[in-house]
């Protein structure tokens, strides 16, 4: 049983008078547990694409199922209950919020999102920062932290509420090529640890040999890996 | 709830000099406003009791078209034996009333043997304007205080007639009336007191005994010209003084026509209007401060919603609720009210506490050195407090839905 379905998968946005076709009619289906990479060039589509399966955005046209859910049946604000509860993010910008430690950062979530009790949520953003080796890290703000570090946070953020699937858009163009490698290892590492779906968005054909599964995407199409409709 | 307002302090102290140039404006609103309340309340208290405890008394009564008159002190208008009667029984019957005082008012000549000058005379019980009008034994510039304000053959006159007519403690003189009919009488008195100057009706009168009063006017029965009446709960005034308007106007002549009228001191003093020119005051400071507590707070939640747009993108892509993106935000409006409010409260406080030390003088109108003893009731405290709290949220709502309803692709695509 596959985690993500797409079938005949269209988005076209509006620009002025004129319709751009972002996302041409695809279909692709993402099992559990996998360690997925969409690539592409810039303006291929990969960001519109992740940005629909974490049910930011709706598909114009054709289905899109996570979880069995079909994202476009979801309004604001039971999207935003269905991210909190199934999905991680993790940002090319890393999106931490700076006014907040790097243990708060991982606890927001629990605190903001899910309402865990403040015990259970300790335990919890303690074991993440063992997974993602920042434990002596915990009390830092941000800005007082490596960008691989910011996103090893990212990733633990991402995954302290037990999601089923992390979505990572380019989660490595701010980063070196050696801490990229890591902070891929690190999320497949967290893949076997927690069994938790990973996809993510990267133009860089060196980091996408580290994926187990490859959608090329071109112009809105996907040229391998994928079905058109 | 607390995790709210633990994150919207972080985040105000993200932006320390903005926050506190912020709290700064409130702050000063707020010390402004209750520094004016407490001062200006205080005047208008002070000038009012002043007024009412020991001139005019907190309501009058008089004989119908007594006041509208268009004669001064009309001797033909005084509420007859049988009235005053009827009044008394009503006036003792009411346990809202603390004590009153008949007068008789009339205009004279008063004289020192060598110069002679116009004069209005009130003729008075003095056990019963003491207890009616208490401030106004504490009038005597000169003579005893403790004493009864005027016995048989006394007259207490005004300072500025005193010095006038250069008349002295144990001078005296003569006073000299014409009756309703038009028969002229006069009749020595001895200066037993020298009464200080109050701004407002009443502020330079002459008081002699009621009998005398009779006696120079010839009456041939107990009339007299008001009552005077002092309530237990001034305060209570506007409910009180409507109650005995209706009891008193529910006198009625043979005609079944009323025979008195009832006024408060608001109706009788000229300083009703000051009064009232300060409370519009009190309003237009508070709308100014409503405005500067308004615009700062709106002006600073703006700027936090659009310098953290990515951020706003951030949690709610990650599932954040918008009610909660909502609170957050308007949770940094609430700590900001109320910061402002504590140091703004703590501040007038201290400045009234200051004052109170400090003990500044002021003249107003006739009246020199009086002392300035700001005051302020704990009721206008919370309610300032709480208009500022509710002004600071309501500031914040805008930007607050604003940053709610973002949508979290173009939040996060905001550079």
């Amino acid at each position: 049983m596959s985690l993500v379905t797409a079938s005949g998968l269209t988005k076209t946005y509006r620009a002025g008078d004129i319709d751009v076709p972002a996302i041409k009619g695809i279909g692709f289906a993402i099992a559990p547990a996998s360690f997925v990479a969409f690539v592409g060039p810039s303006g291929s589509g990969k960001s519109t694409l992740l940005n629909m399966i974490g049910c930011l955005d709706h598909p114009t046209s054709g289905t899109l199922k996570v979880l069995d859910t079909d994202i476009a049946t979801l309004d604001r604000k039971a999207a935003a209950k269905f991210r909190g509860e199934h999905i991680g993010f993790v940002f090319q910008d890393f999106n931490l919020i700076p006014v907040l430690t790097v243990f708060e950062n991982i606890e927001y979530p629990l605190r903001m999102v899910q309402e865990w009790p403040k015990d259970k949520r300790r335990e919890q953003v303690l074991r993440m920062l063992e997974a993602v080796g920042m434990a002596d890290q915990a009390d830092k703000r941000p800005d007082q932290i490596s960008g691989g570090q910011k996103q090893r946070v990212a990733v633990a953020r991402a995954l302290v509420s037990n999601p089923k699937l992390v979505l990572a858009d380019e989660p490595t163009a701010n980063l070196d090529h050696d801490t990229a490698y890591r902070i891929l290892e690190l999320m497949k590492k967290m893949r076997d640890e927690f069994r938790t779906t990973f996809v993510f968005s990267t133009h860089d054909a060196k980091i996408m040999g580290e994926a187990e599964t490859t959608f090329i995407l071109e112009d809105g199409r996907l040229s391998q890996g994928g079905s058109h409709v | 709830m607390f995790d709210i307002l633990a994150i919207a302090s972080r985040n105000l102290l993200r932006y320390r000099r903005r926050t506190l140039l912020t709290l700064l404006l409130i702050v000063i609103g707020m010390v402004a406003v209750l520094l004016f309340i407490a001062v200006a309340g205080s005047f208008k208290s002070m000038m009012v009791g002043q007024i009412t405890d020991s001139v005019l008394g907190h309501v009058q009564v008089h004989r119908k078209g007594y006041v509208a008159s268009i004669d001064s002190l009309p001797l033909n208008l005084n509420m007859r034996p049988n009235m005053l009667a009827r009044l008394a029984d009503e006036l003792d019957g009411n346990p809202a009333i603390a004590a009153w005082s008949p007068r008789i008012k009339f205009g004279g000549m008063y004289s020192n043997f060598a110069e002679t000058t116009s004069i209005r005379i009130n003729g008075i019980d003095p056990a019963r304007e003491a207890a009616t009008v208490p401030l106004l034994p504490g009038r005597l510039a000169e003579g005893d205080r403790k004493a009864a304000l005027v016995e048989r053959g006394q007259i207490v006159i005004p300072q500025l007639l005193a010095r006038g007519m250069k008349s002295q403690l144990g001078d005296t003189v003569v006073v000299v009336a014409t009756n309703k009919d038009g028969s002229v009488n006069g009749k020595t008195f001895v200066v037993r007191g020298i009464l200080e100057p109050i701004s407002g009706p009443g502020g330079r009168d002459g008081y002699i005994h009621i009998e005398d009063a009779r006696e120079l006017l010839r009456m041939g029965e107990e009339q007299v010209s008001e009552i005077v009446v002092r309530l237990k709960d001034f305060s209570r005034i506007a409910q009180t003084g409507a109650q005995l308007k209706a009891a008193v106007e529910g006198l009625t002549n043979k005609e079944g026509k009323p025979m008195l009228e009832v006024h408060d001191w608001t109706q009788l003093s000229p300083f009703a209007n000051i009064a009232k020119m300060i409370d519009l005051m009190t309003l237009f400071i508070k709308i100014v401060l409503v405005s500067i507590v308004l615009v700062s707070v709106m002006n600073v939640m703006i700027m936090a919603v659009f310098e953290r747009i990515r951020e706003i993108g951030t949690i709610a892509a990650i599932g954040t609720p918008p009610s909660r993106i909502l609170s957050l935000f308007l949770a940094e409006g609430l700590m900001l009210g109320l910061v402002g409010t504590l140091a703004g409260v703590a501040l007038s406080l201290a400045g009234i506490f200051a004052i109170n030390v400090w003990q500044p003088t002021f003249d107003f109108g006739m009246q020199k050195g009086l002392v300035m003893a700001p005051a302020i009731a704990a009721g206008d405290v919370l309610t300032i407090a709480v208009l500022v709290l509710v002004v600071a949220v309501i500031a914040s709502l805008q930007p607050a839905w604003k940053a709610s309803r973002m949508d979290p692709i173009g939040a996060l695509r905001h550079v």
